[in-house]
C-alpha cells in the first residue's frame, strides 16, 4: 500500500459548479478542497446526487467550474486542458460506445485520437480486454454486449492510452461479484504495477472500503469525511450487538438489562429484537449474557457488527447511503 | 498535423457507422428517384403553363431537387447526435486532446460525402429521363449539394447538441423546414406564385440559390442570379461551420 508518500496530482481549490435548471440555481457543487497523491487510489463516495459526477467532470475538462481552481497532472484546469487530456484517462458513468459499432473499432478510434497507431492500439486494446475477461469480442457489436460487457469495455477505451491517472465514474455498476472483484484486482494491478493514480466514484460501500487507500465522503456537494477506511470506522463509535428473543416482552425486559451496562447507548427494540451499541461488542458480549442469565433471560440469537463506512454516513449526515 | 489525424479518425469511423446501416443509405437514396419518377411527370406537364420560366421541365426541376437533398440531407444529421450523446460517445471524444473542430467537421464530412453519391445517382437518373446539361453544370450542381449539406448538418449539430432531446429538436427542424421549402420554388418555380408570395419569397435566401442553379443548368453563367446564389451558399457554410464550432467547444461549458 502506497498511501499519501506521492507528489500531488490533483489539488483544487474551492471548486464550485452550480448548474441553472429552469432559471434556478442548483448548486451541485459546493466549493470543495481535494488533494490526491500519485499512485494514490481514492475512493469519492457520496449517495446519488451529491455531486460526484460533476466534480469529475470538473476535473476532466469536460465541465468548466463556476469557482475555483484544480491543477490536474500539472495542468492548468482553465489555462491548459488540452494538457489535462493527453494525461488522464475517464470513463463516464454514461458509457461510452456506440451500439452498432464494433468493440475493436471503438478501442482503436479511441486511441487513435491520442495519436496511438493503428497496431499499437490494437494490441494494447486485445490485451486490456484479455484483461478484463472480454477476449472474445473485438469483433462484436457494443450493441450486443451485456451491461457488464459494455461497462468493462468503457474501461478498456479509458485505459487504452495508458494515462497518468485515471477518474473511473462507477466503474463497476452493472457487474456480477465475478466481474467485480476481477475489476478491483485489475484496478489495484494498475496502480501495482505502472504506478497509476485511481480516483472512482461509489456508492458501494464495500467497493470503497475494499479498493480506496482513502476515502472522501460527499454529500449535498461537500465533503463530510476523509481518511483511510480504518480511520473513518474508528471515528464512529463503536459495534453493534443485535439480540433476538422469542417474544416482545422479553426484548423490552433485555433492554433495560442491556441499557444499564457500561458503555452501552439507549437500546431500541423492534418486534422481538433487540439493538444498542458499545465500545467494543467482543469485551461486552460476556457481561451482557452473564447480566441477561441472572434475570432468566435467554436470547436465541446474537449478532456482533463491527461499523461500516454506512455506518460512517450516518453519523456525517444523519442520514443512510442505502435510502 | 493532428487536426487531420483527428478529423481522418472521425471521418472514418462515421463513415463506417452509416455504411452499417444500408437501410438508411437506401432510404436516402430512394426519395430523390421518387421525386424524379412521380413527381417530374406532372412537372412536364405544368411545364406547358405560362408563366413557367425557360428551359425545359428537367432543367427547373433537378436543381430543386438538388438543393432540397443538401437542405434536407443535412437537416436531420442533428438526431445523429442526439444518439450519440445519450450513449456517451460525445463526451468520450471531448475528454481526449482530439481537435474539437475535428470532432464535428470529421461527421459533417461523412455527411456530405454521403450526399454527394446520392446527388449523383439522383443526376444520373435525371439523365434517363431526359435530363441535358454541361458537365460544368452537373459539376456546380454537386458542390452546391456539398456546400448546402455542409452548412445544415454543422447548423443541425449544433442544434441537436443544444437541445439534447429528439422530442425537443423535432418541431425545430420541423418549423424550419416547411417555410423554406415551400417559399424556395424547389418543386414549382416562384415565377408561378402570386405576386405576394413572389416578394414573401425573395427574402428566403434558397430560393436565390435555387434559382443560380437553374440559370447554369440552363447554360447561363454570367447571370448575376448565379453571382448571388452563389454569396448566398458561401456566406452559409461560413455561418453554419462558425455556430457549430461554437456549439461543440460550448458542450464543456
Ligand atoms: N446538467 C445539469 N443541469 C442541472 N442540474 C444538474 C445537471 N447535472 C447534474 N445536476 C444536479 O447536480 C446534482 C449533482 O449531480 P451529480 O450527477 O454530480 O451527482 P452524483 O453524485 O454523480 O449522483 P449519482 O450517484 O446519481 O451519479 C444533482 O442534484 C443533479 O440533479
Ligand atoms: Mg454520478
Amino acid at each position: 500500500m502506497t498511501t499519501g508518500n506521492g507528489a500531488p496530482i490533483i489539488v483544487a481549490k474551492g471548486l464550485k459548479r452550480t448548474y441553472k435548471s429552469r432559471g434556478k440555481p442548483v448548486e451541485a457543487v459546493r466549493g470543495i478542497d481535494l488533494t490526491v497523491r500519485e499512485g494514490e487510489i481514492v475512493g469519492f463516495l457520496g449517495p446519488n446526487g451529491a455531486g460526484k459526477t460533476t466534480t469529475l467532470k470538473m476535473l476532466c475538462t469536460l465541465l468548466e467550474p463556476t469557482g475555483g481552481d484544480a491543477e490536474v497532472v500539472g495542468c492548468d484546469l482553465r489555462a491548459d486542458p488540452v494538457g489535462v487530456r493527453r494525461r488522464i484517462g475517464y470513463v463516464s458513468q454514461a458509457g461510452s460506445t456506440a451500439s452498432n459499432a464494433l468493440a475493436g473499432e471503438e478501442i482503436v478510434s479511441h486511441a487513435r485520437l491520442y495519436g496511438i497507431g493503428k497496431a499499437e492500439a490494437e494490441r494494447r486494446g486485445r490485451a486490456l480486454l484479455d484483461a478484463l475477461d472480454l477476449a472474445d469480442v473485438w469483433d462484436r457489436k457494443c450493441g450486443s454486449l451485456s451491461g457488464g460487457q459494455r461497462r468493462r469495455l468503457d474501461i478498456v477505451m479509458g485505459l487504452i492510452h495508458e494515462p497518468r491517472l485515471v477518474f473511473l465514474d462507477e466503474p463497476s455498476t452493472g457487474l456480477d461479484p465475478q466481474s467485480r472483484a476481477n475489476l478491483w484486482d485489475h484496478i489495484r494491478g494498475l496502480r501495482d504495477r505502472m504506478g497509476t493514480t485511481i480516483f472512482l466514484t461509489t456508492h458501494y460501500m464495500d467497493e470503497a472500503d475494499a479498493l480506496s487507500d482513502r476515502i472522501l465522503v460527499i454529500d449535498h456537494g461537500a465533503i463530510v469525511a476523509e481518511g483511510t477506511p480504518a480511520a473513518l470506522k474508528a471515528g464512529v463509535s463503536g459495534d453493534t450487538i443485535t439480540l433476538s428473543f422469542a417474544d416482545h416482552e422479553t426484548a423490552e425486559r433485555a433492554a433495560d438489562i442491556a441499557g444499564s451496562l457500561d458503555g452501552a447507548d439507549t437500546p431500541e427494540v423492534e418486534d422481538a429484537v433487540l439493538r444498542f451499541r458499545v465500545p467494543n461488542g467482543g469485551t461486552a458480549l460476556p457481561q451482557v449474557f452473564s447480566a441477561l442469565g441472572q434475570a432468566g433471560l435467554t436470547p436465541i440469537g446474537v449478532e456482533v457488527k463491527r461499523p461500516t463506512l454506512d455506518d460512517v454516513f450516518l453519523t456525517m449526515t444523519g442520514r443512510s447511503l442505502r435510502d | 498535423m493532428t487536426f487531420f489525424n483527428d478529423l481522418w479518425v472521425v471521418f472514418t469511423r462515421a463513415m463506417r457507422l452509416s455504411l452499417r446501416q444500408p437501410l438508411w443509405v437506401a432510404i436516402g437514396l430512394l426519395q430523390p428517384i421518387l421525386y424524379l419518377t412521380l413527381f417530374g411527370p406532372i412537372l412536364e406537364q405544368v411545364a406547358q403553363t405560362p408563366g413557367f420560366p425557360p428551359g425545359d421541365s428537367w432543367q427547373i426541376f433537378v436543381p430543386g431537387l438538388l438543393v432540397q437533398l443538401g437542405i434536407f440531407g443535412g437537416l436531420f444529421v442533428g438526431f445523429g447526435i442526439i444518439a450519440e450523446w445519450r450513449t456517451g460517445v460525445i463526451d468520450r471524444m471531448l475528454v481526449t486532446p482530439a481537435s474539437r473542430t475535428a470532432l464535428i467537421a470529421g461527421r459533417v464530412l461523412r455527411d456530405v460525402i454521403v450526399l454527394v453519391v446520392q446527388a449523383m445517382i439522383l443526376v444520373g437518373a435525371a439523365w434517363f429521363l431526359g435530363l441535358r446539361v454541361s458537365i460544368w453544370a452537373l459539376l456546380a450542381g454537386l458542390v452546391m449539394v456539398a456546400l448546402l449539406g455542409a452548412a445544415f448538418a454543422f447548423i443541425s449539430y449544433a442544434a441537436g447538441l443544444a437541445i439534447k432531446s429528439e422530442d425537443g429538436f423535432a418541431p425545430v427542424v420541423n418549423f424550419f423546414a416547411l417555410p423554406v421549402l415551400l417559399l424556395s420554388g424547389i418543386l414549382l418555380p416562384m415565377t408561378l406564385a402570386p405576386r405576394w408570395l413572389q416578394i414573401v419569397s425573395d427574402f428566403n435566401p434558397f430560393k436565390h440559390i435555387v434559382e443560380a442553379l437553374r440559370a447554369i443548368f440552363r447554360g447561363d453563367f454570367g447571370s448575376p442570379e448565379v453571382l448571388l446564389g452563389s454569396v448566398l451558399a458561401v456566406l452559409l457554410i461560413i455561418i453554419g461551420a462558425w455556430v457549430g464550432n461554437r456549439v461543440f467547444a460550448a458542450q464543456t461549458k
